[in-house]
Protein backbone atom coordinates (compact mmCIF):
# COMPACT_ATOMS: atom_id res chain seq x y z
CA UNK A 1 0.00 0.00 0.00
CA UNK A 2 1.39 3.70 -0.92
CA UNK A 3 1.66 6.43 1.60
CA UNK A 4 -1.15 8.83 1.17
CA UNK A 5 1.51 11.32 -0.17
CA UNK A 6 2.30 9.08 -2.92
CA UNK A 7 -1.54 8.21 -3.86
CA UNK A 8 -2.20 12.28 -3.56
CA UNK A 9 0.81 12.19 -5.89
CA UNK A 10 -0.78 9.62 -8.31
CA UNK A 11 -4.49 10.84 -7.92
CA UNK A 12 -2.79 14.62 -9.23
CA UNK A 13 -1.53 13.37 -12.33
CA UNK A 14 -4.25 11.38 -13.33
CA UNK A 15 -6.54 14.52 -12.90
CA UNK A 16 -4.17 16.33 -14.62
CA UNK A 17 -3.88 13.72 -17.61
CA UNK A 18 -7.66 13.68 -17.75
CA UNK A 19 -8.29 16.98 -17.66
CA UNK A 20 -5.65 17.33 -20.72
CA UNK A 21 -7.21 14.43 -22.28
CA UNK A 22 -10.54 15.96 -22.45
CA UNK A 23 -9.53 19.31 -23.59
CA UNK A 24 -7.44 18.10 -25.82
CA UNK A 25 -10.33 16.25 -27.68
CA UNK A 26 -13.26 18.60 -27.06
CA UNK A 27 -10.93 20.91 -29.17
CA UNK A 28 -11.55 19.95 -32.79
CA UNK A 29 -8.63 20.10 -35.25
CA UNK A 30 -9.67 22.41 -38.08
CA UNK A 31 -8.78 19.80 -41.14
CA UNK A 32 -8.49 21.02 -44.39
CA UNK A 33 -10.46 19.23 -46.96
CA UNK A 34 -10.86 18.48 -50.41
CA UNK A 35 -9.82 21.48 -52.72
CA UNK A 36 -11.81 24.35 -52.58
CA UNK A 37 -13.28 26.14 -55.20
CA UNK A 38 -12.27 29.73 -56.19
CA UNK A 39 -15.09 31.19 -55.32
CA UNK A 40 -14.87 29.61 -51.60
CA UNK A 41 -11.56 30.81 -51.64
CA UNK A 42 -12.52 34.22 -52.02
CA UNK A 43 -15.67 33.70 -49.24
CA UNK A 44 -12.85 32.95 -46.95
CA UNK A 45 -13.83 29.97 -45.61
CA UNK A 46 -10.31 28.20 -46.14
CA UNK A 47 -9.53 30.74 -43.40
CA UNK A 48 -8.97 28.72 -39.75
CA UNK A 49 -11.52 29.90 -37.67
CA UNK A 50 -10.32 31.70 -34.29
CA UNK A 51 -10.46 28.82 -31.64
CA UNK A 52 -9.63 27.89 -28.42
CA UNK A 53 -6.27 26.02 -29.21
CA UNK A 54 -5.18 22.69 -27.76
CA UNK A 55 -3.11 21.90 -24.75
CA UNK A 56 -0.68 20.72 -27.22
CA UNK A 57 -0.07 23.96 -28.45
CA UNK A 58 0.39 25.40 -25.36
CA UNK A 59 3.05 23.02 -24.11
CA UNK A 60 5.06 23.83 -27.23
CA UNK A 61 4.33 27.22 -26.86
CA UNK A 62 5.59 27.30 -23.25
CA UNK A 63 8.35 25.30 -24.40
CA UNK A 64 9.49 27.90 -26.84
CA UNK A 65 8.84 30.46 -24.70
CA UNK A 66 10.95 29.20 -21.58
CA UNK A 67 13.27 28.00 -23.31
CA UNK A 68 14.46 31.80 -24.10
CA UNK A 69 12.64 33.35 -21.60
CA UNK A 70 14.75 36.85 -21.14
CA UNK A 71 14.81 37.56 -25.54
CA UNK A 72 13.84 41.48 -26.05
CA UNK A 73 12.85 42.44 -30.04
CA UNK A 74 11.01 45.76 -29.02
CA UNK A 75 8.41 46.57 -26.82
CA UNK A 76 5.45 44.56 -28.49
CA UNK A 77 7.92 41.39 -28.13
CA UNK A 78 9.75 40.51 -24.93
CA UNK A 79 10.05 37.24 -23.04
CA UNK A 80 8.22 36.08 -20.79
CA UNK A 81 10.80 35.98 -17.86
CA UNK A 82 11.48 39.68 -18.90
CA UNK A 83 7.37 40.23 -18.64
CA UNK A 84 7.49 38.36 -15.50
CA UNK A 85 10.92 40.69 -13.55
CA UNK A 86 8.87 43.62 -14.31
CA UNK A 87 5.72 42.60 -12.65
CA UNK A 88 7.65 41.14 -10.01
CA UNK A 89 9.88 44.33 -9.56
CA UNK A 90 6.68 46.77 -9.12
CA UNK A 91 4.92 43.90 -6.96
CA UNK A 92 8.28 43.82 -4.72
CA UNK A 93 8.19 47.74 -4.69
CA UNK A 94 5.07 48.36 -3.87
CA UNK A 95 4.68 45.82 -0.76
CA UNK A 96 8.34 47.10 0.52
CA UNK A 97 7.15 50.34 0.62
CA UNK A 98 3.44 49.37 2.01
CA UNK A 99 5.53 47.23 4.52
CA UNK A 100 7.90 49.83 5.72
CA UNK A 101 4.45 52.26 6.08
CA UNK A 102 2.23 49.33 7.58
CA UNK A 103 4.31 47.63 10.49
CA UNK A 104 5.35 50.88 12.30
CA UNK A 105 2.04 52.07 12.08
CA UNK A 106 0.46 49.15 12.98
CA UNK A 107 3.05 48.64 16.18
CA UNK A 108 1.74 52.27 17.08
CA UNK A 109 -2.33 51.49 16.53
CA UNK A 110 -1.55 48.12 18.40
CA UNK A 111 0.38 49.64 21.18
CA UNK A 112 -2.68 53.12 21.49
CA UNK A 113 -6.07 52.52 22.09
CA UNK A 114 -6.26 56.08 21.18
CA UNK A 115 -4.78 55.71 18.14
CA UNK A 116 -6.42 52.45 17.04
CA UNK A 117 -9.73 54.54 17.43
CA UNK A 118 -8.77 58.27 15.74
CA UNK A 119 -7.46 56.08 12.61
CA UNK A 120 -10.08 53.08 12.87
CA UNK A 121 -12.71 55.24 10.78
CA UNK A 122 -10.64 56.28 8.07
CA UNK A 123 -8.74 52.69 7.85
CA UNK A 124 -12.35 50.96 7.22
CA UNK A 125 -13.64 53.50 4.79
CA UNK A 126 -10.00 53.21 2.60
CA UNK A 127 -9.51 49.52 3.16
CA UNK A 128 -12.63 48.47 0.72
CA UNK A 129 -11.68 50.82 -2.49
CA UNK A 130 -11.03 48.72 -5.31
CA UNK A 131 -7.17 49.57 -5.83
CA UNK A 132 -7.88 50.13 -9.49
CA UNK A 133 -9.74 52.61 -8.43
CA UNK A 134 -6.96 55.15 -7.42
CA UNK A 135 -5.48 54.33 -10.90
CA UNK A 136 -6.99 57.50 -12.35
CA UNK A 137 -6.03 59.53 -9.40
CA UNK A 138 -2.44 58.34 -8.75
CA UNK A 139 -1.74 58.81 -13.08
CA UNK A 140 -3.07 62.87 -12.47
CA UNK A 141 -1.13 63.09 -9.28
CA UNK A 142 2.02 61.42 -9.96
CA UNK A 143 2.04 61.98 -13.74
CA UNK A 144 4.26 58.63 -14.48
CA UNK A 145 2.47 55.53 -15.34
CA UNK A 146 5.39 53.39 -13.87
CA UNK A 147 5.07 55.03 -10.43
CA UNK A 148 1.53 54.69 -10.42
CA UNK A 149 1.13 51.12 -11.05
CA UNK A 150 3.77 50.73 -7.90
CA UNK A 151 1.01 52.74 -5.89
CA UNK A 152 -1.79 50.82 -6.61
CA UNK A 153 0.30 47.74 -5.67
CA UNK A 154 1.33 49.84 -2.24
CA UNK A 155 -2.19 51.18 -1.58
CA UNK A 156 -3.49 47.44 -2.18
CA UNK A 157 -1.51 45.96 0.16
CA UNK A 158 -1.00 48.61 3.16
CA UNK A 159 -4.54 47.57 4.64
CA UNK A 160 -4.10 43.92 5.54
CA UNK A 161 -0.50 44.50 7.09
CA UNK A 162 -1.78 47.60 8.88
CA UNK A 163 -4.73 45.32 10.35
CA UNK A 164 -2.60 42.36 10.98
CA UNK A 165 0.01 44.18 12.75
CA UNK A 166 -2.14 46.14 14.69
CA UNK A 167 -3.95 42.89 15.76
CA UNK A 168 -1.36 40.80 16.37
CA UNK A 169 0.80 43.40 19.01
CA UNK A 170 -2.74 44.49 20.51
CA UNK A 171 -3.03 40.93 21.57
CA UNK A 172 0.37 40.09 22.55
CA UNK A 173 -0.45 38.31 26.35
CA UNK A 174 -0.09 40.99 29.02
CA UNK A 175 2.40 38.44 30.94
CA UNK A 176 4.62 38.50 28.67
CA UNK A 177 4.51 42.42 28.70
CA UNK A 178 5.12 42.18 32.72
CA UNK A 179 8.17 40.42 32.23
CA UNK A 180 9.67 43.17 29.74
CA UNK A 181 8.38 45.70 32.78
CA UNK A 182 9.67 43.53 35.73
CA UNK A 183 13.40 43.74 33.81
CA UNK A 184 13.19 47.19 33.19
CA UNK A 185 13.04 47.27 28.86
CA UNK A 186 12.61 50.27 27.29
CA UNK A 187 9.84 51.22 25.34
CA UNK A 188 11.91 49.94 21.94
CA UNK A 189 14.04 47.00 23.55
CA UNK A 190 10.56 45.96 24.91
CA UNK A 191 8.77 46.00 20.73
CA UNK A 192 11.89 44.68 19.60
CA UNK A 193 12.21 41.56 21.79
CA UNK A 194 9.13 41.10 22.68
CA UNK A 195 6.46 42.46 20.84
CA UNK A 196 7.83 41.69 17.52
CA UNK A 197 8.74 38.00 18.31
CA UNK A 198 5.37 37.68 20.11
CA UNK A 199 3.19 39.39 16.94
CA UNK A 200 5.36 38.15 14.50
CA UNK A 201 3.37 34.94 13.04
CA UNK A 202 0.01 37.47 13.20
CA UNK A 203 2.42 40.07 11.43
CA UNK A 204 3.42 37.93 8.89
CA UNK A 205 0.00 35.89 7.71
CA UNK A 206 -0.77 39.80 7.16
CA UNK A 207 2.06 40.22 4.70
CA UNK A 208 1.07 36.31 3.19
CA UNK A 209 -2.05 37.86 2.66
CA UNK A 210 -1.09 41.14 1.45
CA UNK A 211 1.57 39.55 -1.30
CA UNK A 212 -1.44 37.66 -2.84
CA UNK A 213 -3.34 40.75 -3.20
CA UNK A 214 -0.88 42.41 -5.18
CA UNK A 215 0.17 39.60 -7.45
CA UNK A 216 -4.09 40.55 -8.39
CA UNK A 217 -3.91 42.99 -8.41
CA UNK A 218 -0.74 44.08 -10.59
CA UNK A 219 -1.92 41.73 -13.81
CA UNK A 220 -5.09 44.51 -13.85
CA UNK A 221 -2.89 47.12 -13.33
CA UNK A 222 -0.54 46.41 -16.00
CA UNK A 223 -3.70 45.92 -18.47
CA UNK A 224 -4.17 49.37 -17.62
CA UNK A 225 -0.98 51.19 -17.51
CA UNK A 226 0.38 49.08 -20.14
CA UNK A 227 3.97 48.98 -21.52
CA UNK A 228 5.37 46.07 -19.99
CA UNK A 229 4.75 43.06 -17.15
CA UNK A 230 2.67 40.35 -17.44
CA UNK A 231 -0.69 41.91 -17.47
CA UNK A 232 0.37 43.85 -20.27
CA UNK A 233 1.20 40.58 -22.08
CA UNK A 234 -2.16 39.15 -21.57
CA UNK A 235 -3.66 41.51 -23.30
CA UNK A 236 -1.12 42.37 -26.19
CA UNK A 237 -1.31 38.49 -26.66
CA UNK A 238 -5.51 38.92 -26.30
CA UNK A 239 -4.86 42.19 -29.48
CA UNK A 240 -2.42 39.45 -31.35
CA UNK A 241 -5.53 37.13 -30.65
CA UNK A 242 -2.75 34.55 -29.45
CA UNK A 243 -4.95 32.60 -27.42
CA UNK A 244 -1.99 29.98 -26.97
CA UNK A 245 0.31 32.38 -25.89
CA UNK A 246 -2.60 33.97 -23.33
CA UNK A 247 -3.59 30.77 -21.77
CA UNK A 248 0.54 30.01 -21.52
CA UNK A 249 0.68 33.21 -19.43
CA UNK A 250 -2.14 33.00 -17.26
CA UNK A 251 -0.08 29.81 -16.26
CA UNK A 252 2.79 31.54 -15.65
CA UNK A 253 1.15 33.91 -13.48
CA UNK A 254 -0.74 30.95 -11.28
CA UNK A 255 2.97 29.48 -10.83
CA UNK A 256 4.71 33.07 -9.57
CA UNK A 257 1.61 33.66 -7.25
CA UNK A 258 2.44 29.86 -5.76
CA UNK A 259 5.87 30.78 -5.12
CA UNK A 260 5.39 34.07 -3.29
CA UNK A 261 3.23 32.32 -1.22
CA UNK A 262 4.82 29.57 -0.21
CA UNK A 263 8.09 32.28 0.35
CA UNK A 264 5.83 33.45 2.64
CA UNK A 265 4.20 30.87 4.15
CA UNK A 266 7.74 29.76 4.53
CA UNK A 267 8.54 32.93 6.79
CA UNK A 268 5.48 32.33 8.27
CA UNK A 269 6.03 28.79 9.64
CA UNK A 270 9.86 29.90 10.84
CA UNK A 271 8.58 32.80 13.20
CA UNK A 272 5.31 30.76 14.52
CA UNK A 273 5.65 29.24 18.26
CA UNK A 274 3.64 26.76 19.93
CA UNK A 275 2.65 28.07 23.31
CA UNK B 1 12.63 49.83 66.50
CA UNK B 2 14.93 50.01 62.89
CA UNK B 3 12.93 49.62 59.92
CA UNK B 4 13.31 46.24 57.84
CA UNK B 5 14.64 45.89 54.56
CA UNK B 6 10.94 45.58 53.16
CA UNK B 7 8.58 47.43 54.70
CA UNK B 8 5.01 48.51 53.47
CA UNK B 9 3.33 51.15 55.07
CA UNK B 10 -0.15 51.94 55.34
CA UNK B 11 -1.13 49.74 51.98
CA UNK B 12 -4.56 50.08 50.78
CA UNK B 13 -6.40 49.33 47.60
CA UNK B 14 -9.51 50.14 46.64
CA UNK B 15 -11.78 49.47 42.81
CA UNK B 16 -14.61 50.21 41.66
CA UNK B 17 -17.39 48.11 42.24
CA UNK B 18 -19.14 48.21 39.27
CA UNK B 19 -22.48 49.58 41.01
CA UNK B 20 -21.34 52.69 41.38
CA UNK B 21 -19.47 52.30 45.07
CA UNK B 22 -16.24 51.87 45.39
CA UNK B 23 -15.48 48.31 46.89
CA UNK B 24 -11.93 47.81 49.52
CA UNK B 25 -10.18 45.19 49.20
CA UNK B 26 -7.65 45.90 52.04
CA UNK B 27 -6.62 49.29 53.41
CA UNK B 28 -3.82 50.06 56.39
CA UNK B 29 -2.17 47.41 55.64
CA UNK B 30 1.19 47.64 57.08
CA UNK B 31 4.25 44.78 57.72
CA UNK B 32 7.69 44.17 57.16
CA UNK B 33 10.21 41.49 55.74
CA UNK B 34 13.84 40.80 57.05
CA UNK B 35 17.02 40.95 54.48
CA UNK B 36 17.64 37.04 53.62
CA UNK B 37 13.83 36.03 55.40
CA UNK B 38 11.43 33.78 53.50
CA UNK B 39 8.00 34.88 54.05
CA UNK B 40 4.76 33.32 52.49
CA UNK B 41 1.34 34.70 52.25
CA UNK B 42 -1.66 32.44 53.13
CA UNK B 43 -5.13 33.34 52.36
CA UNK B 44 -8.51 32.83 50.54
CA UNK B 45 -9.24 33.55 46.73
CA UNK B 46 -9.78 36.96 46.55
CA UNK B 47 -8.53 38.33 49.37
CA UNK B 48 -6.28 40.60 47.84
CA UNK B 49 -2.96 38.41 48.04
CA UNK B 50 -2.21 38.71 44.19
CA UNK B 51 -3.17 42.63 44.71
CA UNK B 52 -0.61 42.93 47.08
CA UNK B 53 1.95 40.75 45.24
CA UNK B 54 1.39 43.39 41.93
CA UNK B 55 2.28 46.39 44.16
CA UNK B 56 5.34 45.30 45.15
CA UNK B 57 6.28 43.87 41.98
CA UNK B 58 5.28 47.77 40.65
CA UNK B 59 3.08 46.00 38.04
CA UNK B 60 -0.40 48.05 39.66
CA UNK B 61 -0.66 51.75 41.79
CA UNK B 62 -1.78 51.10 45.71
CA UNK B 63 -4.75 53.41 45.86
CA UNK B 64 -2.71 54.60 48.92
CA UNK B 65 -0.13 54.13 50.98
CA UNK B 66 4.07 53.25 50.20
CA UNK B 67 6.36 50.49 49.80
CA UNK B 68 9.91 51.08 51.28
CA UNK B 69 12.94 48.56 50.39
CA UNK B 70 16.23 49.76 51.88
CA UNK B 71 13.99 53.11 53.29
CA UNK B 72 13.56 53.89 49.65
CA UNK B 73 9.71 54.09 48.33
CA UNK B 74 9.22 52.09 45.55
CA UNK B 75 7.58 53.14 42.33
CA UNK B 76 6.97 50.68 39.19
CA UNK B 77 8.83 47.84 38.46
CA UNK B 78 12.29 46.72 38.48
CA UNK B 79 15.07 44.35 38.14
CA UNK B 80 15.57 44.59 41.69
CA UNK B 81 12.49 42.76 42.53
CA UNK B 82 12.47 39.74 40.50
CA UNK B 83 8.77 37.92 39.83
CA UNK B 84 7.79 34.36 39.50
CA UNK B 85 4.59 34.35 37.75
CA UNK B 86 1.97 31.48 38.53
CA UNK B 87 2.03 30.82 35.14
CA UNK B 88 4.98 30.84 34.03
CA UNK B 89 4.99 33.92 32.07
CA UNK B 90 8.28 32.24 29.68
CA UNK B 91 8.77 33.64 25.97
CA UNK B 92 7.42 30.92 24.16
CA UNK B 93 9.92 31.45 21.11
CA UNK B 94 13.04 31.45 23.57
CA UNK B 95 14.72 28.23 24.47
CA UNK B 96 14.78 27.61 27.97
CA UNK B 97 18.37 28.62 27.89
CA UNK B 98 17.72 32.19 26.35
CA UNK B 99 14.66 32.57 28.34
CA UNK B 100 17.49 33.15 31.25
CA UNK B 101 19.63 34.73 29.38
CA UNK B 102 16.78 37.00 28.00
CA UNK B 103 16.85 38.18 32.25
CA UNK B 104 20.77 38.25 32.49
CA UNK B 105 20.77 40.82 29.37
CA UNK B 106 18.82 43.18 30.92
CA UNK B 107 20.41 42.97 34.41
CA UNK B 108 23.89 42.84 33.20
CA UNK B 109 24.03 44.88 30.30
CA UNK B 110 28.22 44.77 30.26
CA UNK B 111 28.47 41.21 30.56
CA UNK B 112 30.27 39.43 27.46
CA UNK B 113 27.74 36.55 25.93
CA UNK B 114 29.94 33.50 27.20
CA UNK B 115 29.41 35.34 30.74
CA UNK B 116 25.71 35.58 30.28
CA UNK B 117 25.34 32.13 28.87
CA UNK B 118 27.85 30.42 31.62
CA UNK B 119 25.69 32.08 34.84
CA UNK B 120 22.51 30.92 33.17
CA UNK B 121 23.54 27.55 32.71
CA UNK B 122 24.83 27.95 36.69
CA UNK B 123 21.31 28.90 37.32
CA UNK B 124 19.40 25.94 35.53
CA UNK B 125 21.81 23.82 36.96
CA UNK B 126 20.76 24.22 40.08
CA UNK B 127 17.15 24.11 39.53
CA UNK B 128 18.09 20.46 37.92
CA UNK B 129 17.84 21.70 34.59
CA UNK B 130 21.24 20.47 31.98
CA UNK B 131 21.92 19.15 29.12
CA UNK B 132 19.89 18.98 25.89
CA UNK B 133 16.95 20.21 28.18
CA UNK B 134 18.00 23.41 28.68
CA UNK B 135 18.00 23.95 24.66
CA UNK B 136 14.10 22.97 23.70
CA UNK B 137 11.72 25.85 23.32
CA UNK B 138 8.81 25.89 26.44
CA UNK B 139 6.81 24.32 24.33
CA UNK B 140 8.46 21.10 24.79
CA UNK B 141 8.69 21.35 28.56
CA UNK B 142 6.96 19.98 31.09
CA UNK B 143 4.98 21.87 33.16
CA UNK B 144 7.40 21.73 36.17
CA UNK B 145 10.50 22.17 33.93
CA UNK B 146 9.03 25.54 32.69
CA UNK B 147 8.38 26.54 36.34
CA UNK B 148 11.92 25.62 37.12
CA UNK B 149 13.43 27.36 34.32
CA UNK B 150 11.06 30.55 35.06
CA UNK B 151 12.36 30.27 38.91
CA UNK B 152 15.80 29.78 37.27
CA UNK B 153 15.48 33.46 35.19
CA UNK B 154 14.16 34.86 38.84
CA UNK B 155 17.13 33.86 41.19
CA UNK B 156 19.70 34.29 38.31
CA UNK B 157 19.23 38.40 38.79
CA UNK B 158 19.74 37.92 41.80
CA UNK B 159 17.30 40.70 42.96
CA UNK B 160 16.98 42.29 46.10
CA UNK B 161 13.50 40.80 46.40
CA UNK B 162 11.76 37.91 44.92
CA UNK B 163 8.41 37.45 44.59
CA UNK B 164 6.99 34.21 43.68
CA UNK B 165 3.18 34.08 42.76
CA UNK B 166 1.48 30.45 43.45
CA UNK B 167 4.49 29.67 41.63
CA UNK B 168 3.33 26.00 41.87
CA UNK B 169 -0.26 26.21 41.77
CA UNK B 170 -0.57 24.38 38.24
CA UNK B 171 1.57 20.80 39.38
CA UNK B 172 0.59 18.35 40.37
CA UNK B 173 1.48 17.25 43.46
CA UNK B 174 4.29 15.25 43.17
CA UNK B 175 6.09 17.29 40.97
CA UNK B 176 4.97 20.62 43.18
CA UNK B 177 7.41 18.36 45.68
CA UNK B 178 10.15 18.22 44.00
CA UNK B 179 10.20 21.66 42.85
CA UNK B 180 9.51 23.15 46.56
CA UNK B 181 12.82 21.26 47.46
CA UNK B 182 14.78 22.53 44.07
CA UNK B 183 13.61 26.34 45.39
CA UNK B 184 14.63 25.15 49.07
CA UNK B 185 17.98 24.48 47.94
CA UNK B 186 18.70 27.23 45.55
CA UNK B 187 17.52 29.86 47.94
CA UNK B 188 20.02 28.63 50.96
CA UNK B 189 22.53 28.91 48.36
CA UNK B 190 21.96 32.51 47.62
CA UNK B 191 20.09 33.99 51.13
CA UNK B 192 17.78 35.39 48.29
CA UNK B 193 14.85 37.52 50.59
CA UNK B 194 11.64 35.80 49.10
CA UNK B 195 8.08 36.84 49.75
CA UNK B 196 5.36 34.25 48.47
CA UNK B 197 1.74 33.50 47.47
CA UNK B 198 0.54 30.24 48.55
CA UNK B 199 -2.87 28.47 48.85
CA UNK B 200 -1.13 25.30 50.46
CA UNK B 201 -0.59 25.05 54.32
CA UNK B 202 2.10 22.49 54.02
CA UNK B 203 3.97 24.34 51.20
CA UNK B 204 4.04 27.25 53.11
CA UNK B 205 5.35 25.60 56.33
CA UNK B 206 7.86 24.03 54.62
CA UNK B 207 9.58 26.91 52.70
CA UNK B 208 8.78 29.89 54.82
CA UNK B 209 10.38 31.51 58.08
CA UNK B 210 7.29 33.07 58.68
CA UNK B 211 3.62 33.17 57.46
CA UNK B 212 1.47 36.22 57.29
CA UNK B 213 -2.06 34.88 57.47
CA UNK B 214 -4.73 37.07 55.60
CA UNK B 215 -8.82 37.10 56.26
CA UNK B 216 -11.39 37.19 53.87
CA UNK B 217 -12.00 40.55 51.81
CA UNK B 218 -13.43 42.39 51.23
CA UNK B 219 -11.62 45.04 53.95
CA UNK B 220 -8.94 42.26 54.22
CA UNK B 221 -6.05 42.96 56.63
CA UNK B 222 -2.68 40.54 57.46
CA UNK B 223 -4.13 39.31 61.20
CA UNK B 224 -1.30 37.01 62.08
CA UNK B 225 2.30 36.55 61.51
CA UNK B 226 2.90 33.15 62.39
CA UNK B 227 6.73 32.38 62.80
CA UNK B 228 7.97 28.59 61.64
CA UNK B 229 9.68 27.30 64.74
CA UNK B 230 11.20 24.12 62.69
CA UNK B 231 14.70 24.20 62.36
CA UNK B 232 16.50 24.23 58.49
CA UNK B 233 17.45 22.41 56.51
CA UNK B 234 14.10 20.90 56.22
CA UNK B 235 12.82 18.56 54.82
CA UNK B 236 9.41 17.46 53.62
CA UNK B 237 9.35 13.55 55.30
CA UNK B 238 10.89 15.11 58.07
CA UNK B 239 9.42 18.04 59.52
CA UNK B 240 6.20 16.44 60.03
CA UNK B 241 8.08 14.55 62.54
CA UNK B 242 8.92 17.52 64.76
CA UNK B 243 7.04 18.69 67.53
CA UNK B 244 5.89 22.16 66.32
CA UNK B 245 4.56 21.15 62.84
CA UNK B 246 0.92 19.56 63.68
CA UNK B 247 0.73 22.35 66.32
CA UNK B 248 1.41 25.20 63.72
CA UNK B 249 -0.37 23.51 60.92
CA UNK B 250 -3.43 23.00 63.01
CA UNK B 251 -3.23 26.72 63.90
CA UNK B 252 -3.15 27.79 60.47
CA UNK B 253 -6.03 25.20 59.30
CA UNK B 254 -8.37 26.98 62.36
CA UNK B 255 -7.19 30.61 60.72
CA UNK B 256 -8.00 29.79 57.20
CA UNK B 257 -11.37 27.55 58.28
CA UNK B 258 -12.75 29.74 60.62
CA UNK B 259 -10.84 33.15 61.82
CA UNK B 260 -10.40 34.32 58.49
CA UNK B 261 -14.27 34.51 58.14
CA UNK B 262 -14.53 36.11 61.59
CA UNK B 263 -12.16 38.74 61.08
CA UNK B 264 -13.42 39.79 58.22
CA UNK B 265 -15.00 42.78 56.67
CA UNK B 266 -14.26 45.14 59.04
CA UNK B 267 -13.27 48.55 58.25
CA UNK B 268 -9.80 49.95 59.77
CA UNK B 269 -11.46 53.21 60.93
CA UNK B 270 -8.14 54.67 59.78
CA UNK B 271 -5.67 52.73 62.09
CA UNK B 272 -2.58 51.12 60.34
CA UNK B 273 -3.20 47.16 60.66
CA UNK B 274 0.19 45.15 61.24
CA UNK B 275 0.07 41.55 61.78
CA UNK B 276 -0.29 39.93 65.24
CA UNK B 277 2.91 38.05 65.95
CA UNK B 278 2.61 34.05 66.58
CA UNK B 279 4.86 31.79 67.89
CA UNK B 280 4.39 28.15 68.72
CA UNK B 281 7.01 26.48 69.86
CA UNK B 282 6.65 23.11 71.81
CA UNK B 283 9.92 22.60 72.26
CA UNK B 284 10.27 25.97 73.74
CA UNK B 285 11.97 25.39 77.65
CA UNK B 286 8.41 26.70 79.66
CA UNK B 287 6.57 24.23 77.45
CA UNK B 288 3.75 25.79 77.61
CA UNK B 289 0.25 23.75 76.42
CA UNK B 290 -1.47 26.53 74.57
CA UNK B 291 0.22 27.96 72.16
CA UNK B 292 0.34 31.28 73.01
CA UNK B 293 1.72 34.49 70.90
CA UNK B 294 5.00 35.18 72.88
CA UNK B 295 7.15 38.33 71.37
CA UNK B 296 8.64 37.39 68.04
CA UNK B 297 12.08 37.78 66.84
CA UNK B 298 10.70 39.36 63.82
CA UNK B 299 8.92 42.28 63.81
CA UNK B 300 5.93 43.23 62.34
CA UNK B 301 5.94 47.24 61.28
CA UNK B 302 3.49 49.72 62.56
CA UNK B 303 3.36 52.39 60.13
Amino acid sequence: MLSVNKRAALLSVVLLIVALGAWEISVTRQVMGEALTEYEILMGVGQPRAAVPPPSDVIIKAWEQLSNPFYDNGPNDKGIGIQLAYSLYRVLSGFALAAALAIPLGFLIGMSPVAYKALNPFIQVLRPISPLAWMPLALFIIQDSEASAIFVIFICSVWPMLLNTAFGVAGVRSDWVNVARTHELGSLRTALTVILPAAAPTILTGMRISIGIAWLVIVAAEMLVGGTGIGYYVWNEWNNLDLTSVIFSILMIGLVGMVLDTIFATLQRAVTYAE
Amino acid sequence: MSKPFLSVERLSQTFPDGAGGMLTVFENASFGIEKGEFVCILGHSGCGKSTIMNVLAGLAEPSAGVVKMDGVAVSGPSLDRGVVFQNYSLLPWLSALKNVTFGIKARYRSWSREKVVEHATQYLAMVGLEGDVIHRKPSQLSGGMRQRVSIARAFANQPKLLLLDEPFGALDALTRGTIQEELLKIWSQTEQTVFMITHDIDEAILLADRILLMTNGPFARIAESVEITIPRPRRRTEIVEHPNYYAIRNHLVQFLGKRSKELAGRASGGESQSPEPVRIDLTAPNDDPEPAPQKPILHAVNG
